[in-house]
């Protein structure tokens, strides 16, 4: 890891000019976030980095005592952008913990709502706010040479998308005026109706409850999707190729892009959209149920798959701490889960036994400074910790779906090294195949680039599961949901995918109450400080190996390469980045044997 | 009497300022719902209002984190601009509910930046004591805000409230105007884009002062019920009611608090008319109101109200919905006289065939 003590490197027995360079708040993301930095600018190099949350609300404090039916009404108010994957993952849990069953023409429903909201998240993340990182304005900012060849560089598939340069494409992306830009916004609208056909209102859902959905299955509704759908299949068809000439732009124009946010593959995805044929939300066939996921669930460690069974995941996650403002539970929490289900030990820092309890505190990097906490992935196999990303969701999403190999179903094929993505004729447009190869990094490039190619996967995904909710509805199955009991005591589990990666909800009822809940989104996973080993969160690590491509010196530093890096995670803390600009202070000048090694 | 532009004969009146900026903050306890929300909005869109395409309006500068082209220092400069009056006039909009940071030692619940003094973030608490007597308007955006909403909900650790319960329920702005509440968690995005719309006029001298109830929420948004605007009311004037969700009739008895929630979700819908709450099967739990959540839990059991109400409805209701049924029936059937044959029933005598 890059804290990590390696005398010997040649880099290290240099003297260092490091220069503290803030951005509290990070805006264009969603949540607060600080990213708190030293770089060596003779160096061109980012030497340390510090990733804090400046909110906290409580959720696992004020849901105790609360009615365990309310769980996915509370929850999906967490987030502001993927609060409905909250809902479902809470909904998933509720029918564990239920003993029900979502009736399948409902599951079809909750599956065409949560891409819908793939589909519009991902959408208005790339192109309204990642976007601008790769837009014309910025680019003259931060990098007139490339802008330079930009105008140059011939967009190779101009036909398909329109636009005959990548500094016409990058035009295209400035906020507001650019054509790109705007167009986006219409589309993160009609995809957002077609969520709110499905689950009532964006972004905290109306229409869903523990057992399946309120929302009335009549032909008009299935309807009034499609032909929003097909918009969006054409659309994709010129978006996906638009961004891999611009990424791929990137890598040529600046030889070394590719070290940009990189970091060893660790990659998490926990999988999405139940398949009701399959799914009947006993935890003892979770690892079963689990694979029939239309987005197989999987942890990839150096590329390499090592399990996509839920129960095994379920085990493995551990919630540490190290810098962030809370109290251990380690000795002092309750111990409410001693074994699964199905009989397997459950650990104290497992989310069903923990207990948060704040401790607001001073901020003071090295020590404490963060309210979120840190997850981790234990590997029984060599008894790491492992610090997790998602990449921003797509990437781990595709990763661990091709790696597993097991979605084939017309419209999209897993092949075990990529996954295929065939989408039919559209009204101006031929039948159109796309194929997700997986890459040779995980950084920030490969993870915007899978997150178009994702939201060519959940419309192709979506067309499948329409078609099922129409055999459904024409056979005339149009129960949408069923009836439970709240038990009095019961423990449950949701796994779902939140647009920006893995998403867990855990919940202990007792006595018909919630004892305990603890979500895990996507963000913690990401935006963790260094832990109780002092292993540092994923933006922490992918940004300390960041090296520095930005013209412009530490007066009119943007740390644009350190945005883009962060940006591909796509932060969702509720949370912003200042920076600090112009006033940058020069810290020290000294051996430094421990900052901005390569990781190995 | 309105100016003419001299190019065209286009009537043209300048407004009374020509720039209002829009300061953001998104650092309540909160979940940037609201600002996404309005992403949404068609009536008007963000861009409608930012790219001048609405008659009228001065130059409208937004600075919201979630939408910045700026990032760290270059975004933060516009709020320091504005607490030193120097972005003049502004709106300030507020998002997410505000912790009491007086209940602990030290640290902070929600902050924005960092001191350059001290090293340590800026509350959020203090943002909005430096901001809120420069601004020419104060609105809060979505039920955190506006009275507290979830975070606040009974249990909670922060001791957070809305931003009328911090500053003062007659607080008012250096222009006189009483802090605007725009609830709904989220906001719906036409009500928030309509009301700041309204505001700009009103800061251009178009619109007369805006038009609050007592729970400072825009009159002509939140002056009706859910259930007054809902299209399954019908069903509960005919006491059909349903018993399980995915059916299309009225929710009362499945937890539905339409009835007694001041909100226009129903009418208007989420999105173009599209969504929405009970009419689309999903029932409303009261998330525009000041008593949310705690009020309406659980969300799920029949309202303690509904049961006496939907029973005293019920007589009546049965009655109607069976003469109803009966002239349905008729209205379903055609007159007799349209037919085939050689005769002619409809009551015409013909003279010349």
């Amino acid at each position: 890891m890059a804290t990590t003590l390696q005398p010997g490197v040649e880099s290290s027995q240099k003297r260092r000019n490091l220069v503290e360079m803030n951005w509290d708040p990070i805006t264009r993301i969603v949540g607060s976030l600080g990213i708190f930095t030293k770089i060596d600018f003779d160096n061109k190099q980012v030497a340390e980095c510090y990733s804090t949350s400046s909110i906290f609300r409580g959720y696992s404090v004020f849901m105790k005592g609360k009615d365990p039916r309310d769980a996915h009404f509370i929850t999906s108010r967490i987030c502001g952008i993927c609060g409905d994957n909250h809902a479902t993952c809470a909904v998933y849990a509720q029918n564990m913990a239920f003993g029900i069953k979502t009736p399948p023409l409902g599951e079809w429903i909750i599956n065409l709502g949560e891409a819908a909201e793939y589909m519009f998240d991902h959408n208005i993340f790339q192109d309204n706010l990642v976007g601008v990182d790769f837009c014309e304005q910025m680019v003259k900012e931060t990098n007139p040479g490339v802008w330079e060849k930009a105008q140059k560089a011939a967009a190779p598939h101009a036909a398909q998308h329109g636009y005959r340069t990548i500094a016409d494409i990058m035009k295209a992306l400035n906020p507001f005026t650019g054509e790109f830009y705007r167009e986006t916004l219409q589309v993160s609208r009609y995809t957002r109706e077609m969520f709110c056909l499905m689950e009532g209102r964006h972004v905290h859902p109306s229409t869903l409850y523990p057992g399946g959905v309120g929302t009335v299955p009549t032909i008009q509704l299935f309807t009034d999707y499609l032909v929003r759908l097909m918009k969006y299949v054409e659309f994709m068809k010129k978006v996906v190729p638009l961004h891999d000439d611009l990424f791929d732009f990137f890598y040529q124009a600046l030889p070394g892009y590719e070290k940009v946010g990189q970091r060893r593959i660790l990659l998490g995805c926990w999988g999405s959209f139940n398949n009701p044929d399959v799914c009947d939300y006993t935890y003892g066939k979770m690892g079963d149920w689990g694979r029939a996921m239309y987005v197989t669930p999987g942890v990839i460690v150096d590329g390499k798959l090592v399990t996509n069974d839920l129960i095994d995941i379920n085990l493995g996650i551990r919630i540490l701490l190290g810098s962030s403002y809370y109290v251990d539970w380690e000795e002092s929490g309750e111990t409410f889960v001693r074994t699964d289900p199905i009989g397997n030990p459950v650990d104290k820092r497992h989310p069903w036994n923990q207990t948060t309890t704040p401790k607001p505190q001073k901020r003071e990097f090295g020590k404490r400074y963060s309210w979120v906490m840190s997850p981790r992935w234990y590997d029984k196999r060599t008894g790491d910790y492992l610090a997790l990303d998602t990449g921003g969701g797509a990437i781990a999403r595709l990763w661990a779906t091709a790696l597993s190999g097991l979605v084939d179903i017309g419209y999209i094929k897993a092949t075990g090294h990529s996954v295929i993505i065939n989408l039919p004729k559209t009204a101006m447009m031929p039948e159109t195949s796309f194929e997700w190869k997986i890459p040779k990094w995980s950084n920030a490039i490969e993870r915007d680039r899978a997150r178009t190619y994702f939201q060519a996967y959940a419309a192709a995904a979506a067309l499948h599961f329409m078609d099922r909710a129409l055999k459904e509805l024409y056979a005339g199955n149009t129960k949408t949901w069923s009836e439970f009991k709240v038990p009095e005591n019961a423990i449950g589990c949701g796994f779902h995918e939140a647009v920006r990666g893995v998403l867990s909800h855990h919940v202990v009822i007792r006595d018909g109450k919630i004892a305990n809940y603890h979500p895990y989104p996507p963000t913690p996973w990401n935006a963790n400080p260094r832990d109780v080993y002092g292993t540092p969160g994923p933006y922490e690590d992918a940004v300390q190996n960041t090296p520095i491509f930005e013209e412009n010196g530490p007066e009119k530093f943007k740390g644009i390469d350190i945005m883009r890096a962060v940006r591909s995670f796509d932060p969702c803390l509720p949370c912003g980045v200042h920076m600090y600009l112009g006033n940058g202070k020069v810290l020290e000048t000294r051996h430094s044997p421990m900052f901005g090694l390569q990781q190995p | 009497m309105p100016e003419t532009s001299q190019r065209s004969g286009v009537p043209h009146r300048p407004p009374a300022v020509s720039d209002v900026h829009i300061v953001w903050i998104t650092a309540g306890l909160g979940c940037d719902g609201d600002s996404v929300s309005v992403t949404a909005a068609e009536q008007p869109s963000l861009e409608d209002v930012l790219l001048g395409a609405i008659p009228g309006l001065p130059k409208v500068h937004l600075h919201n984190p979630v939408l910045a082209y700026e990032v760290g220092d270059d975004f933060m400069k516009y709020f320091y601009e504005a607490e030193q009056g120097r972005l003049d006039p502004f709106v300030l909009v507020v998002e997410g509910s505000i912790p009491n940071e007086e209940i602990k030692r030290e640290g902070y619940w929600a902050a924005m930046g960092t001191d350059p003094k001290t090293g340590q973030p800026i509350t959020t608490c203090e943002w909005i004591d430096r901001l809120a007597p420069k601004a020419l308007a104060v609105v809060a955006a979505g039920t955190c805000a506006t009275y507290g909403g979830i975070h606040a909900m009974a249990g909670n650790p922060t001791g957070c409230m809305g931003l009328a319960d911090y500053l003062g329920w007659g607080w008012k702005s250096k222009a006189g105007l009483p802090i605007v509440n725009v609830p709904g968690c989220p906001v719906q995005p036409d009500n928030f884009m309509e009301t700041v719309l309204y505001l700009v006029y009103q800061a251009a001298g178009i619109a007369p002062i805006i038009p609050l109830d007592d729970q400072l929420r825009p009159t002509w948004l939140f002056g009706k019920t859910v259930h007054e605007g809902c299209d399954r009311g019908s069903y509960y004037e005919q006491a059909d009611f349903a018993d399980e969700y995915g059916s299309s009739k009225c929710l009362v008895k499945m937890g539905c608090w339409g009835p007694v929630v001041n909100c226009n979700v129903t009418k208007r819908g989420w999105m173009r008319g599209i969504g929405g709450c009970p009419n689309v099967g999903g029932i409303c739990i009261g998330c525009t109101m000041p008593g949310f959540p705690d009020k309406f839990m659980p969300f799920m059991d029949e309202p303690p109200g509904a049961n006496l109400s939907a029973g005293i409805v019920g007589m009546y209701g049965m009655a109607i919905r069976a003469l109803r049924a009966i002239t349905n029936t008729t209205v379903n059937k055609e007159p007799k006289w349209r037919h085939t044959g050689s005769n002619l029933t409809t009551g015409y005598r013909p003279q010349t065939y």
